[in-house]
């Protein structure tokens, strides 16, 4: 992903963005910029709000204070469903859904009223190296297939932005290498912009050249990958 | 037995629920044995139920010669109260008692407003209070089951919903399966009620029909009148109140709002 040239232009722009809930501040103030193409990590101890930092881009949660830019528009004028379509999520657990992989392939652009052709499906699988899984029930994949099927659900809506929430914690070693080493494949040919949540330094050093350490829900420090602690 | 020790049918009564009343408190022990603890809420809900019935009877008696507008009051009456038992079983979820009350009206007040108007309740005080009683009572347990179980899944499936919801499925697409299941579940007691009808059991409305002199064939299909009623009140009921509640428990900008910390 850090490979990927990188252009000037700001595609997601996050302003004062803050959010507590009561008797707790989960994220405040946090202002930055995501270049388009740019991959940025977010590190930071457990607890420091990576999450919540996250879920407030797609707008999973209400931000108590600030907003985002998205191209240039303030997300609040965007409609939910358009908004979370444009800034896709892949989350820490797959969550597929009871059915067939295609099936769950196909959920994000039914939601908009479009049928997902056959062999689009067959190419998003290939893209995620699971060449005929698509008339396979979920119930029977393995974790690391299951977080494949999950990349290639939400590439499905074919995302500006891709939020990824520590996308191989939940893998065992050999899946979280082979999950990874896809996911950066797919971001460079597809010149996606991504904001990946990460507890290991590693990884974010391995897929991002700019990381963000949040420490207590405050921004503590935004540079170089290689500058930043933990990072 | 009871009946050679007691002679005076307040006195047999009394006997009557304390026996009852024990076999109920024999449950709750051996409850406790397993660590499971009813103690509490047992017994608040048997002093209340006994004393709240035992009013009711006193005002019934009273309200023998009311004019039968009166009824309408006391439905609406309890109605209220029936919002307000049920919502207690829907913790954390917002407007529970707003949902509740207003389910039931729209189940059970609608199906007592149409009968009575068909003329399958008859009009009398003493016929609609109680038969609209044990359709407000069923259609409160269905409303009850329905929104603890909605609860019960939406929790459950926090992190299925925030999926459905990031891949641009709207509020209600996102819990909608958890509706279904909801809604099915409130009316597993009425469907096993109406299917097990006479094998399983003779309802009391029934038994009070015979012992007050009706004909057999006319008191079972009555009886069979007022459970079709009791589904169709129940159904209605669950219907509205898990619609109601999938609106409820997502934000203006379709977040979830019903989360475990809640």
């Amino acid at each position: 992903m850090g490979a990927h040239l990188q252009s000037d232009a700001v595609l997601l722009r996050a302003e004062h963005l803050g959010r507590s809930v009561p008797g707790k501040i989960l994220v405040a103030d946090a202002t930055f910029d995501v270049h388009r193409g740019e991959t940025l990590a977010i590190v930071g101890p457990s607890g420091s709000g990576k999450t919540s930092l996250l879920r407030l881009l797609n707008r999973l949660d209400e931000p108590t204070s600030g907003t985002e830019f998205l191209d240039g528009a303030d997300y609040r004028q965007l409609a939910p469903p358009e908004l979370r379509r444009r800034v896709g999520m892949v989350m820490q657990r797959p969550y597929l859904f009871p059915g067939t992989v295609a099936e769950n392939l196909r959920f994000g652009p039914r939601q908009r009223g479009e049928e997902m052709p056959d062999d689009q499906v067959d190419k998003l699988l290939a893209g995620v190296g699971l060449v005929g899984y698509a008339a396979r029930n979920v119930a029977y994949l393995s974790g690391g297939e299951a977080q494949r099927v999950s990349f290639a659900r939400t590439l499905a809506n074919a995302p500006e932005v891709l939020l990824l929430d520590e996308p191989t914690s939940a893998l065992d070693d050999d899946a979280k290498a082979e999950v990874e080493g896809l996911m950066q494949k797919v971001v460079r040919e597809r010149g996606l912009t991504c904001v990946l949540v990460t507890h290991d330094s590693a990884q974010a050093a391995r897929l991002a050249k700019r990381a963000l350490l949040l420490e207590a829900g405050r921004i503590v420090r935004d540079g170089p990958v290689g500058e930043v602690p933990g990072a | 037995m009871l009946k050679t020790l007691f002679h005076g049918q307040l006195q047999l009564g009394l006997a009557q629920a304390a026996v009852a009343a024990l076999a109920a408190l024999l449950v709750v022990l051996a409850a406790r044995r397993r660590g499971i603890h009813l103690e509490k809420e047992l017994m608040i809900a048997m002093v209340r139920g006994l004393v709240q019935i035992v009013a009711v009877g006193s005002i019934l008696l009273l309200l023998l010669h009311a004019p039968d507008w009166t009824s309408v009051f006391l439905l609406v009456s309890m109605i209220v109260a029936a919002g307000a038992t049920s919502a207690r079983r829907a913790k954390g979820m917002p407007e529970a008692f707003r949902v509740s009350t207003y389910s039931i009206a729209c189940g059970a007040g609608s199906v007592i407003a149409l009968m009575t108007w068909l003329g399958v309740i008859d009009t009398p005080i003493t016929t609609l209070v109680p038969v609209g009683s044990m359709l407000i009572a069923n259609a409160m347990n269905t409303n009850s089951l329905a929104l603890n179980r909605f609860r019960s899944e939406v929790l459950a499936h926090v992190g299925e919903i925030d999926t459905a919801l990031a891949l641009g499925a709207d509020g209600r697409s996102s819990v909608a399966p958890y509706v279904q299941t909801s809604f099915e579940a409130s009316l597993i007691p009425a469907i096993d009620s109406l299917r097990s009808l006479g094998i399983v059991w003779i309802p009391g409305l029934m038994a009070g029909m015979l012992l007050s002199g009706a004909r057999p064939v006319y008191a079972a299909i009555y009886q069979f009148v007022v459970l079709a009623m009791i589904f169709a009140s129940s159904g209605l009921t669950s219907l509205v109140s898990t619609l109601l509640m999938r609106t409820r428990v997502m934000s203006p900008a379709e977040q979830l709002v019903l989360r475990p910390e809640n």
